[in-house]
């Protein structure tokens, strides 16, 4: 009997030392810490279920129902046509900012990776970060009361002179509160994370890649041109679409500068033309109620959706970039 | 005949080492221009930067006095030079407080268990859910948690409370990603050696591996809570605005920093008749909003240097 007994017994014992080694604490921090992890998940679901369900009422009433119910509907529109010059003027924000700060990130994540001095270089990396942890608040406060009045004359004389260009065309606004305004301050707000990015892929570049350029006898920019970009460019086009997704989703900074208007202008110097998604919700929120709460977080559903696929895309280039980049 | 030769050597080694030795004029110029707009895209990015600092400060400076500081708006109207700003800087501190509550465990566990446990799909999406996270648009977090409350507490709802679980969900992602930088730097070496002397995981994760990395953990929430106090639009539209000092999170309207400015910037210039000019400041609402600003950016600037200062300080050398 004992011996029949004892292979197996044998068998046990380092089942249960495995489990005397995940018992007790260990096992509980092992399942906090897991639960902290899936909690992240489950934040991020729920934050597009309870955007959905809050939602709902809005897409399913019809053009007539929500026309009575919430204030600036137009009569005999669906709201696919309502969100649609929200849409529009959010794009073209965050588009205009993208133009304007990217060759600007790019040039100073080279500044800060090859050019500047070694010991400075961290320094100046910190200053560009203080660009993002400015408040939103601040850069509307700012952009509204100093940036406007010194950016109108600029814009007026691009108005006069240049309005056979589509952009510059129409009637421009003598306030400067118009999305060229709003472009330049995104731009400066969005500078920092395509910098940061950049600034990271550029430091990966190969040592042995640039020093065979440079033993070819190539000039610093040479260098650059032919070394960094070309083994950067996925992450540069990454960086932008995070700096994109910035621009998509600010508020503040819209909502105290534009003066809004709803339509599919492409004149940028001119006044209440256009609105972003974001803006409007902070501006329209607090004074709704019933229906028009329910159409606001359905245009914010659409936002949410558009930064979403925006984020993922970029994250994707990323993450798909790391593995390549473990072969150099 | 050698002679003829040698001259041609000369000559032509003379030229191949001028070629070698000077840069093509037009390749040195691209260089040069290239280099000076390089250099000019940084002072651009600085222009902002150091303009928006000094108006703010030179602005606000003017309005900071101890009234300000620890006086509310309560029945202050019009263009009434008196009030302050304490209820909001409270408001501020009661709800990123609470948010920090909230975010910092479940982000520094996050973090542990992508940098201890993490393995598989579920390592791999959450590290990428996270990353997509980081770009949640803050009126986007607003929205959710007030569609989160409206469940339970019907569509009026308005509480500090609200807004602290908005500034959470936008303060997560910042706390993981660099409390996760922050674990990986500990050196394997640590965790090994307790292992070997018999010590189980989580007393190695608590006592070593969360002991060495304390200061670049504490850079990482203090740098999150920055990233979070600015903010202004989910706080709009969950907590809403106040005059009074409100020190509850759980009942009513609070009001908060940034959007106090927010406020003050909208009611805009005050009517002053001609005939009560000394109590009446046409432009106190831009006043208030610049001195409101210049203290959020104090705030801000102080946890940032902090946060640099702490992890420069306190972290161990590992070199």
């Amino acid at each position: 009997m004992t011996i029949t007994d004892s292979p197996p017994r044998a068998g046990v014992r380092p089942v249960r030392r495995r489990r005397s080694s995940d018992r007790g604490f260990n096992r509980a921090f092992r399942w906090i810490s897991h639960g902290a992890g899936i909690t992240i998940l489950v934040v991020l679901a729920a934050v597009a279920l309870f955007l959905l369900w809050q939602a709902w009422p809005a897409i399913t009433a019809g053009g007539e129902q929500l026309a009575t119910s919430v204030p600036r509907f137009p009569a005999d529109t669906s709201l696919l046509a309502y969100v649609g010059p929200l849409v529009f003027g959010t794009l073209l924000a965050a588009v205009l900012a993208l133009c304007l700060a990217v060759p600007v990130a790019i040039g100073i994540a080279l500044f800060i990776s090859h050019y500047a001095p070694r010991r400075l270089a961290q320094l100046l990396g910190y200053l560009v970060d203080l660009l993002a942890a400015i408040p939103s608040v601040v850069y509307g406060l700012w952009g509204f009361l100093v940036l406007a009045p010194v950016l109108t004359p600029f814009w007026l004389w691009l108005n006069e002179n240049l309005s056979w260009v589509p952009l510059y065309g129409g009637q421009a606004s003598t306030t400067g509160r118009a999305m060229a305004t709003v472009g330049v301050v995104l731009a400066v707000m969005i500078l920092p994370i395509i910098t940061a990015v950049s600034r990271e892929v550029f430091l990966q570049t190969p040592k042995l890649h640039e020093e065979a350029a440079l033993a070819l006898g190539a000039t610093r920019w040479e260098v650059v041109r032919t070394a960094v970009l070309p083994f950067g460019r996925s992450g540069v086009i990454s960086a932008a679409m995070l700096g994109l997704g910035r621009a998509l989703g600010e508020t503040m900074a819209v909502l105290m500068i534009l003066s809004p208007g709803f339509s599919y202008s492409l004149d940028i110097l001119a006044a209440g033309q256009h609105q972003t998604i974001a803006a409007y919700i902070a501006a329209d929120f607090p004074e709704s109620t019933g229906l028009g709460i329910n159409t606001l977080i359905a245009t914010g559903l659409a936002l949410f959706v558009i930064t979403l696929a925006v984020n993922m895309t970029a994250r994707w280039i990323v993450s798909r970039r790391k593995e390549f980049s473990g072969a150099n | 005949m050698s002679a003829v030769t040698g001259t041609n050597a000369t000559d032509s080694s003379a030229r191949t080492r001028a070629l070698l030795t000077a840069a093509d004029p037009g390749r040195r110029r691209t260089d040069r221009i290239m280099q000076g707009l390089i250099w000019f895209a940084f002072a651009i990015a600085m222009v902002p930067l150091a303009w928006l600092l000094w108006t703010v400060t030179v602005e606000g400076v003017g309005r900071m006095s101890i009234d300000f500081l620890s006086l509310s708006m309560r029945n202050i109207f019009g263009g009434d030079p008196g009030g302050g700003i304490y209820h909001a800087v409270m408001g501020t501190l009661i709800i990123t407080g609470i948010a920090a509550l909230i975010s910092v465990p479940v982000g520094i566990l996050t973090a542990i268990y992508l940098v201890e446990y993490g393995k598989g799909w579920l390592a791999r999406s959450v590290t990428f859910f996270v990353d997509v996270m980081t770009g949640i648009p803050s009126i986007v977090a607003g929205l959710f948690a007030f569609s989160l409350f409206a469940l339970f507490l019907g569509p009026s709802v308005r509480m500090g409370i609200v807004g602290a679980v908005a500034l959470s969900v936008l303060m997560i992602p910042v706390v993981v990603r660099s409390c996760e930088e922050m674990l990986k730097l500990v050196p394997n070496e640590l965790r090994e050696a307790a292992y070997a002397l018999g010590v189980p995981k989580w007393l190695t994760i608590v006592k070593v591996v969360l002991r060495t990395s304390v200061a670049g953990l504490t850079t990482g929430v203090l740098l999150a809570v920055a990233r979070v106090i600015g903010e202004t639009a989910p706080l709009l539209v969950t907590v809403g605005v106040t005059d009074s000092i409100n020190l509850n999170p759980f009942e009513g309207r609070m009001m908060t920093l940034p959007v106090f400015t927010y406020r003050q910037y909208q009611q805009g210039y005050a009517p002053c008749p001609a005939g009560e000019s000394a109590t009446c400041v046409a432009d106190i609402a831009f006043q208030n909003a610049w001195g409101a600003a210049l203290v959020l950016i104090v705030i801000v600037l102080t946890l940032n240097l902090l946060g640099r200062l702490v992890n420069r300080w306190f972290s161990p050398k590992l070199r």
